[in-house]
């Protein structure tokens, strides 16, 4: 892999917390890498598995899930049904031999965009150490 | 038994305490038997209850055939083990009401798979189909051949610990309890253990059969959205084509849809005409379910499905900071 490799890291973010912590690291100038694709969504709760699975599988290197922390959520209950729901994302990933690793769920709020920089940053560079999605090879596209 | 079924059918009919009887009766051909909706007591003298009773009734109150439910206001239903589960499981998802539906149960011993009876006849057509305690007996043209009920089970009843209903108005015999001793997950523990790329290679083999004939779906009694992922077109969530690309998110969205849900009653896997194994993927979902949320599905009437429910302080170690 040459150095200029950039992955492709389709985020899905919450827009109270972690789409907000993410544009406080931009105005607070903090660097994080353009691997990173932003969805802004009106809740981490909103994302079906299979926005995951279909980003996953139509070649994103890596597919990151950001929410509010557990009892911020803005609708109350919306990010415990996530992390129910990310658990059995995460099983059914490793049951078929895919690479558990290339999707993260991370839990960041409003003020913590020093928090979303570093997250941003490692896990583009997990993903660089991981190299290209696979699945693309494999059969997909 | 079956008189003591059809007795009990006829019964609850002629007291008015139902206005139909879903069950099963004895199909056209010797190793299917069929749903059947018996309406009066003269009718009832067609239920029979087998092994080959494979069928989850239970469908017949969520599909587009609600309509079992909005016509008629009393409903009685046949369930071995695991239909009693999927019932419960529809109860708390408030697709019917317990009040509505009388629940008799049949003691279980397991169903067969036609295609495990298929491979010991060795593509001689099977013509008739007699079973009698543990023992099955198989005739054809020119051969008969009396083989063990445990090698003819469908793979789903091979780990089945809850094998009689354990919500019930009335049973025919006696119900046995849950008795949790053996571990039901020892089937999949061999595929746990495989390699990443041997789990994808196994999966790979098993999907690409598929022809998307959705049968998995249809027989599903958890599978109940009156529009369905795969036949939205806009959004479009996958594409339409029996390619391996179409079919393993088709197999893997399903999944991800009955997690918690599932009841492991089989019927998808027994559906399915081109013998896919469903239920391994099915089942490791259902014990990480377990594991990790210590939900039984389909057991508790004031439970809710796993995937709508949660705990404050659960178990989040898969999540990295």
């Amino acid at each position: 892999m040459d150095k200029k490799y950039v992955p492709r890291i389709t985020s899905f973010l919450c827009k109270w917390c972690s789409y907000t912590g993410a544009d406080l690291a931009g105005t607070s100038r903090l660097q994080y890498p353009t691997a990173i694709i932003p969805i802004k969504v009106m809740c981490s709760s909103r994302v079906d598995p299979v926005f995951i699975l279909r980003a996953f599988l139509k070649g994103s290197d890596g597919v990151l899930l950001g929410g509010c922390h557990p009892g911020d959520c803005h609708y109350e209950t919306g990010n415990y049904h996530t992390r129910r729901r990310f658990a059995i994302v995460k099983t059914v990933f490793e049951s078929l031999g895919l690479e558990a690793e290339r999707i993260r769920l991370s839990w960041i709020s409003a003020s913590e965009g020093p928090k979303f920089a570093r997250v941003a940053n490692e896990f583009t560079e997990t993903i660089i150490a991981m190299g290209e999605n696979p699945v693309k090879k494999k059969i997909f596209l | 038994m079956v008189n003591e079924l059809r007795e009990a059918a006829g019964k609850l009919l002629d007291d008015g305490k139902v206005d139909l009887v879903i069950g099963w009766a004895k199909g056209s051909l010797p190793l299917a038997s069929t749903p059947v909706f018996i309406s009066s007591s003269d009718e009832a003298d067609q239920l029979v209850f087998d092994s080959t009773c494979g069928n989850n009734l239970t469908v017949y109150f969520t599909k587009d055939n609600k309509k079992i439910s909005r016509d008629r206001k009393k409903v009685g239903i046949f369930v071995k083990g695991c239909d009693s589960r999927s019932l419960v499981l529809n109860i708390t998802e408030k697709q019917l009401k317990r009040e509505d539906v009388t629940i008799i149960g049949v003691p279980c011993s397991g169903v067969i798979d036609t295609r495990k009876v298929r491979r010991k006849a060795e593509g001689r057509e099977v013509l008739e189909y007699s079973q009698d305690g543990d023992t099955v007996t198989i005739k054809g043209k020119e051969f008969e051949l009396s083989v063990p009920l445990e090698e003819l089970l469908s793979n789903a009843c091979l780990s089945c610990l809850r094998k009689d209903a354990e919500e019930y108005d009335l049973f025919i015999g006696e119900p046995r309890k849950f008795s949790g001793e053996s571990d039901p997950y020892s089937d999949i523990e061999e595929y746990e253990n495989l390699s990443a790329d041997e789990r994808w290679e196994r999966m790979n083999e098993e999907y690409s059969k598929c022809i998307r004939c959705y049968a998995c779906r249809n027989v599903c009694p958890s599978c109940y959205c009156n529009v369905c992922f795969v036949d939205q077109n806009d959004p479009q969530w996958i594409g339409k084509t029996p390619e391996i690309t179409d079919t393993m998110i088709f197999h893997i969205i399903r999944n991800l849809h009955i997690a918690g849900r599932c009841v492991e009653c089989g019927a998808c896997e027994r559906a399915c005409p081109m013998d896919i194994r469903l239920l391994y993927l099915n089942r490791k979902v259902a014990k990480e379910v377990r594991e990790r949320f210590g939900s039984d599905t389909g057991t508790d009437l004031d439970q809710k499905p796993a995937m709508a429910d949660f705990r404050e302080d659960e178990n989040q170690d898969f999540i990295m900071g």
